[in-house]
């Protein structure tokens, strides 16, 4: 285990450590103390390896991560996760606005709550939310998987694409061109494999989500309206 | 952006060390605003007076006589406590508007910070470490506080412009956004004898929920307030005399990160301004909702 005293030797130390990772490598698992809320702590990792954050991390911690997982003994601040390529991200607290925002790949599980513009722009990563997640969530997003196991805030997937979001809880209000869908049965398998991947299945069940998903009226070209441009 | 910072005392134990936890939580959000700091520090009432905290250009030549001055202005006792740019003037609590006018007209360059009972205001250009120093914030007592560092959008990089903002007695307001009616609504304030200091558009806030508390809204309704009334982006934190207050616009997208334990209420743009603060492990720390009200009272 390689620990690392973010009080001591700093964060610039940190990210150029965990940068040098590449391919194959014996230095598999990582413990850093001490981040106090510093701004990008393992951004940017691109290895796989494991490292854990003892406390609480402010700014685009585990930005664009890639096969790395990472996981946060605390809460999140702004941007966790944000452009993530692949690997995971586990917050065992809550994070702060625009989690997992334009990620493209891998997993963020947030075990407490989200606030809002979770998983905006989303492209193809998938999130898991034990708790609820805030305003403006999946705004414009476009591919993967959100899973709430709480409610969510106001103006729900506005002018999303082809991301699917599932709710358990209340949805507050669904923004532009965001709709309820039938759950079929693939979207239940994918429910059971998230759920299980998220840490969740003990807590909640495929069949008590709700589906939503893009109307597509807002992002197709309507001929009717060629006038208008 | 702005950095924005607060701690509401619970525990009595705790006031000795006010100024010094505020600074430290100021420091650490320097890169958020390395332009300008502001803190305003309830250090709690003395029998029977009243403060005025005023700040000058040329501080030897304006502050030398002024406590003299003043006393014959007024015909009672003054006292005058020099700290670099500005100065803390106690006078009579019945006697305060008198002083303010005297004041306005023996030192016409002598700007007003803020006046109170309780309240003192510091601010400079400058980054918050330097500010603090200048002032001795780390030594100050108190009961509550609220500090602002500033990296200036609205309006330009002067004394003046640097936040907190007090427009009525006891009274102050930072902000980390931006308004965008700000003018109209100054305008409008105007109308109703709101005075105004400088174009920005903080100054405004505060003004829109002095003249709020001024005809008799309670500070939760007057926050309440803003969310209709004013446009733009905003994260306020405000106090009071007895009172420490926070909201934020419905977007929300200024952060905001409060902890609260049994001995204090503590605000932060972000966490990093609160690592530090005791107990903070064991504190309960979230993130206020946006367009919801939260203020403590003792």
């Amino acid at each position: 285990m390689q620990s690392f005293d973010l009080g001591k030797d700093g964060l610039r130390a940190l990210n150029s450590a965990l940068h040098a990772l590449k391919g194959q490598t014996n230095m598999t698992a990582w413990e850093v103390v001490n981040p106090k809320g510093a701004h990008a702590i393992a951004a940017g990792v691109d290895a796989p390896v494991d490292i854990t954050v003892r406390g609480s991390t402010g700014y685009y911690c585990a930005g664009m991560n890639k096969q790395a997982t990472i996981r946060i003994k605390g809460s999140a601040g702004p941007g966790v996760a944000e452009n993530m390529m692949s690997g995971t991200v586990i917050v065992d607290g809550d994070a702060s606005q625009y989690a997992g925002a334009t990620g493209r790949g891998g997993l963020l599980v947030i075990k407490g709550n989200a606030s809002s513009r979770c998983g905006i722009s989303m492209k193809g990563i998938d999130i898991v939310v034990h708790g609820h997640i805030g305003h403006m969530s999946c705004f414009m997003a476009q591919s993967g998987n959100i899973v709430v196991l709480g409610d969510a805030g106001e103006a729900l997937g506005d002018s999303l694409y082809e991301a699917r979001i599932f709710v358990r809880g209340t949805v507050k209000s669904l923004g532009a061109d965001c709709i309820e869908k039938e759950m079929r049965e693939e979207h239940l398998l994918i429910l059971e494999d998230l759920l299980r991947r998220g840490e969740a299945d003990a807590k909640a069940k495929p069949e008590e989500f709700r589906r939503y998903g893009s109307a597509r009226k807002l992002y197709n070209f309507n001929i009717d309206n060629a006038a208008a441009y | 952006m702005c950095g924005i910072v607060g701690l509401f005392l619970k525990d009595p134990k705790l006031e000795p060390k006010l100024g010094a936890m505020l600074t430290d939580m100021l420091i650490t959000m320097t890169d958020r605003g390395p332009d300008s700091a502001g803190i305003a520090i309830y250090s709690g009432a003395k029998d029977g007076l009243g403060k005025i905290t005023i700040q000058s250009a040329t501080p030897d030549e304006d502050f030398e006589t002024l406590d003299a001055d003043l006393r014959d202005a007024i015909g009672q006792p003054v006292a005058l406590i020099a700290k670099n740019t500005h100065a803390v003037v106690e006078v009579p609590l019945g006697q305060l508007d008198a002083a303010r006018a005297a004041l306005a007209h023996l030192r016409p360059n002598v700007k007003v910070m803020s006046v109170g009972d309780s309240i003192e205001i510091f601010k400079e250009v400058g980054l918050p470490r330097d500010v603090a120093a200048r002032f001795d914030i780390a030594k100050m007592k108190g009961t509550h506080g609220i500090g602002h560092t500033r990296m200036a959008t609205e309006s330009a990089v002067t004394t003046m412009g640097a936040h907190p903002f007090s427009t009525g007695s006891d009274q102050c307001l930072v902000h980390n956004g931006s308004l965008s009616n700000h003018n109209s609504v100054r305008r409008d304030l105007r109308r109703h004898g709101m005075i105004f200091e400088t174009e920005n558009d903080t100054e405004v806030a505060a003004a829109f929920l002095s003249h709020k508390l001024q005809d008799g809204e309670s500070l939760g309704k007057a926050m309440e307030a803003t969310l209709t009334d004013l446009d733009g982006f905003f994260t306020f934190v405000v106090g009071t005399r007895n009172g420490f207050g926070v909201v934020r616009d419905p977007i929300a997208c200024k952060p905001a990160v409060m902890a609260e334990t049994d001995d204090y209420v503590a605000f932060g743009s972000e966490y990093r301004a609160l690592v530090n603060l005791p107990g903070i492990e064991d504190a309960r720390v979230w993130e206020p909702e946006p367009a919801t009200v939260y203020f403590w009272e003792r």
